[in-house]
């Protein structure tokens, strides 16, 4: 059951101070205010070889104070945080801003965004369940506990002296926020995860890790810890034997928890703080062919209980759906109020605001949309491949697209996954990968806030022998 | 007990702490049978201004404060934190933290030694309320002189950040520590573009440093400057080649070669767990006889650097690696308790929210004999790499990865076309035993690494002569 979790006492004094830090700062001298309250409680827990190594069980709180000093159309702004909620503590925040916002430069498109634009979405998200932190201690060891030792039983080459063990995280998330054109939000997310990490190493002597999770934001959606263990266990095994192969070019083909990564790559292009740089490759490329005519790339924030679901932005706008390539034309930038007005466009709710700071870009969920092969049918055209189950490193240059990165995973021979590869780089140009798209699965999961189905890329280079 | 200088310390005076409460906190969390007890304060004060399309669009001041309680038992910890720093809420703290172990109270809180402290960063020098007016300065100049370097520099962003912590340790076992540190860095980052042609290229530099650092050779000039080299060398970038090579690299931020390929191996968690590539190889040849690798907290202003790690311990020079053969490794005080070594002084934590663990400070290959002349020459067919971005690397398999930011092709000894940004994959045990040269020009970074682990972010340094790989896996599309 999701909980609409009644306007409890603390709640109504956390809006109630946001909204008086607002009024504090506008009768200090600032022609606009904006505020953020933060306040979360994070648990976790280790288990390793069966007994509890670390146990972390904490909370923290912040408010974040954001004004505009001058009129609209040439503001001078600045920002300040602090974890010190006491009068003194307020009083140095605001006055703290104040000051600070007279030394930057006046800024015709700075601003709080129009009033007509904020609001946030009604009814509930199914983002709150307290059952995160329903279970006493003992059993959240235990969910550990019971991940590890299935990952340790499934098979003798998984060691037995050696791991990284079985991990239960839980945390809850409340943010408030307010600003001087009226906007006052508030709401609440829950989060638990479970995941196992095992070792694995053959009489040859090579070690291998590897590791799987569930999420969720309650514990009646998490995976069994005993199914996360396997396909740990799987995934290590998998690994084992690993070697090498020649500098070649061949099909690769993306694993979903790896394609998630390109998905990210294509936010970054996207992003409307790189656009207005000239930062992306994509600046100046809207309605154009950007990627193969299968790919579609959504993000949306309004999607019942998933990571990326907020009710508003960082800036006070509700959250939306928006297409980013339909059919392989560039659509939509994700923007904020900023980044709208420097290209004469509209935000599409995707502020982003920690307590410190200007609003950045953030995605809501993210996904590029289901193709219509099953993973197999996929695998089976592929006559050599490399499958890649695992990237390393950051090279990726967003605004070239050259992308070069460390990769590990399966060989593909005859349609069939054989033996375990690593050390090697796949590279490319992400302008040219991303129309090089030649084959996209059915199998789109969300197991956080940006997903991919399994999906093949042409023409990459693999560095090796 | 000791006698605290309370009138002199940060968090006396401005927490109302007291020396009976420090006590009275580790008793009760010690009180469910554990057998060591640390508290962890630690209060920050952090600025940020940045230059951006030649204005100052905004400006960021921030602080926070806090405490974080660690119970031990075995090789069990129990942790918990505050952020209001009340006597009511520590003594809480303690108390989850203290649930870790079960049973009676056997250990008691001995008296206090204050840690020897050295002074790598004169705290003067620690003057965030200096005012932003001459920040803000630092951060025009650099966008200044990266418009005027030239005409093809489309896009210029400069940041300057600087955070000023104060810690105090006080642990069960007696470790009674304080410090004030500063931390500053200066950033630059811009686009070219020429036609349809565009490259981004970034620069900075800082340390444990105050304002004047920044007025000598590492000036704004010096960093917006180099950015512009980059980006403009960039926009004439040809292919990477693709597969195994000889690879040279340059002095100073090449050094991520060692933080990735061995640092982390060596850090003695992994090892006290068996789950490190390096496990069980003390005393074994892993790098050539020409490889000497330290790890170094004691230089002074240095990004790594601290005058006690986050337990309180004295940081120091540890030698990892002396001529090829493995000779140990970084550790906090909980792995050397389990694994019966030393502590070296490099146990740290992202802030008081997070656990210790070792961590490196500055980690660097000591210089050798060669000429860098000579080690591009001996090449006739490679890749000469003189600036990186991050790197990562599988503790476990030992495979790891650095990404080339700026790299040169070599061509009959001579260094020749600058190619597009290519990452570079080896296997930490095997890499460096393929360093066949080493410079005699050991140069250290500018200072602006930050190193990851278990999602904590520290501030290190790194550092490396000119050296030569006889063999490398580079990954870029050409031939």
């Amino acid at each position: 059951m999701s909980t609409a979790t009644p306007i409890s006492a603390t709640q109504t004094n956390m809006q109630q101070l946001a909204t008086d830090v607002v009024e504090r700062a506008l009768r200090a001298g600032a022609t606009e205010a904006e505020v953020v309250i933060r306040e979360g409680d994070e648990f976790s827990t280790l288990v390793r070889l069966g007994q509890v190594e670390t146990l972390k069980e904490s909370g923290a709180r912040g408010i974040g104070l954001r004004v505009f000093l001058g009129p609209s159309g040439a503001h001078r702004t600045a920002n300040t945080s602090t974890s010190d909620f006491s009068p003194a503590g307020l009083d140095h925040l605001i006055s703290g801003a104040i000051d600070l916002a007279k030394v930057t430069s006046e800024d015709p498109f700075a601003g709080l965004p129009e009033p007509g634009a904020m609001g946030q979405l009604a009814g509930d998200l199914d983002l709150y369940y307290e059952d995160v932190y329903g279970l006493p201690v003992a059993q959240r060891i235990e969910y550990a506990r019971r991940a590890e030792a299935a990952a340790l039983s499934a098979d003798p080459r998984i060691q037995q002296e050696k791991s990284d063990g079985g991990s239960f995280d839980a945390a809850t998330g409340h943010k408030v926020m307010a600003n001087s054109r009226g906007f006052v939000g508030e709401y609440r997310r829950s989060y638990c995860s479970l995941s196992a990490m095992p070792i694995a190493q053959t009489e040859q002597g090579g070690m291998q890790r590897d590791y799987w999770y569930s999420s969720a934001r309650t514990l009646a959606r998490l995976d069994t810890p005993e199914s996360i263990g396997t396909e740990a266990a799987r995934r290590t095994l998998r690994r084992l034997n690993a070697r090498r192969v020649p500098t070649q070019s061949v099909p690769i083909v993306f694993a979903p928890e790896i394609a998630r990564s390109i998905i990210g790559n294509i936010f970054e292009a996207a992003n409307g703080d790189s656009i207005y740089r000239g930062a992306s490759f994509w600046a100046n490329q809207l309605g154009q062919q950007v990627a193969s005519p299968n790919v579609t790339v959504v993000d949306d924030g309004t999607m019942q209980g998933l990571f990326g679901t907020s009710p508003f932005d960082g800036e006070g706008l509700p959250t939306r759906r928006t297409v980013i390539v339909e059919n392989g034309i560039l659509k939509n930038y994700l923007l904020n109020t900023y980044t709208a007005r420097k290209l004469n466009m509209q935000s599409t709710g995707n502020a982003s605001r920690g307590l410190a700071g200007t609003p950045g870009i953030g995605a809501g969920n993210l996904f590029l949309q289901n193709g219509s092969l099953s993973p197999q049918h996929l695998l089976a055209d592929v006559k050599a491949g490399f499958y890649v189950t695992e990237l390393m490193g950051f090279g990726v240059n967003m605004v070239t697209g050259d992308y070069s990165r460390g990769a590990a995973g399966l060989w593909i021979e005859n349609g069939e996954l054989t033996f375990a590869v690593e050390e090697v780089t796949i590279a490319g140009n992400l302008k040219e990968m991303l129309n090089n798209v030649t084959a996209i699965a059915d199998d789109l999961v969300f197991r956080g806030a940006v997903a991919s189905p399994t999906l093949r890329i042409d023409g990459m280079t693999i560095a090796g022998e | 007990m000791m006698t605290f200088p309370e009138h002199e310390l940060h968090f006396f005076q401005k927490f109302g702490l007291t020396g009976r409460l420090i006590e009275r906190c580790l008793g009760e969390a010690l009180s469910a049978g554990g057998d060591f007890a640390d508290l962890y304060f630690e209060s920050i004060a952090s600025t940020s201004i940045s230059v951006d399309e030649s204005l100052v669009k905004s400006a960021s001041q921030g602080v926070s404060a806090g405490c974080g309680i660690r119970v031990c038992s075995g090789d069990r910890t129990g942790y918990a934190y505050t952020d209001d720093l009340s006597a009511e809420r520590l003594m809480r703290a303690a108390r989850t933290a203290a649930l870790i172990a079960s049973g009676p109270s056997k250990q008691s809180v001995a008296g206090f030694r204050e840690t020897p402290k050295s002074s790598l960063y004169p705290i003067s020098a620690a003057d965030t309320d200096a005012g932003v007016a001459p920040k803000l300065e630092l951060v025009m100049r650099a966008d200044r002189a990266a418009r005027a370097y030239d005409p093809r520099i489309v896009q210029v962003r400069a940041g300057y950040n600087d955070e000023l912590r104060h810690i105090l340790i006080a642990a069960s076992d007696g470790t009674f520590a304080h410090d004030t540190q500063p931390l500053a860095r200066l950033n630059c980052y811009v686009i070219a573009k020429d036609g349809s042609k565009n490259s981004r290229g970034g620069s900075g530099g800082g340390g444990r440093v105050d304002l004047s650092f920044f007025e000598g050779d590492k000036s704004p000039e010096h960093f917006a400057r180099e950015a512009s080299r980059q980006a403009i060398l960039q926009l004439n970038a040809v292919p990477a080649p693709a597969g195994d090579m000889e690879v040279v690299l340059g002095p100073g931020w090449p050094g991520v070669l060692l933080h990735e390929a061995v640092g982390h191996g060596l850090e003695a968690d992994f090892n006290r767990k068996k789950t490190s590539a390096f496990a069980g190889l003390i005393g074994r040849q892993v790098a050539s006889s020409k490889v000497t690798v330290v790890d170094n907290g004691t230089m002074p202003s240095r990004r790594g650097s601290l005058n006690v790690d986050d337990e309180g311990s004295p940081t120091q020079e540890t030698v990892l690696i002396e001529n090829g053969i493995l000779k140990g490794y970084l550790s906090d005080k909980l792995s050397a308790r389990l694994m019966g070594m030393a502590d070296t002084g490099n146990g740290r934590r992202e802030s008081y929210q997070h656990i210790p663990m070792p961590r490196m400070t500055n980690t660097y290959m000591l210089s050798g004999e060669d000429a860098p002349e000579d080690i591009v020459r001996s090449v006739k067919k490679g890749l000469y790499a003189v600036n990186f971005g991050g790197g990562q690397v599988d503790i476990t398999s030992g495979k790891f990865v650095f990404s080339a930011s700026e790299a040169y092709l070599i061509e009959d000894g001579k260094i020749t076309a600058p190619v597009r940004d290519a990452t570079l994959i080896g296997n930490g045990p095997e890499a460096l035993k393929y360093v066949s040269m080493v410079g005699n020009d050991l140069a250290l970074d500018e200072g602006i690494g930050t190193c990851g682990k278990d999602g904590q972010s520290v501030p290190v340094g790194v550092g490396m002569p000119t050296i030569k790989l006889d063999r490398m896996t580079v990954g870029g599309t050409g031939r």
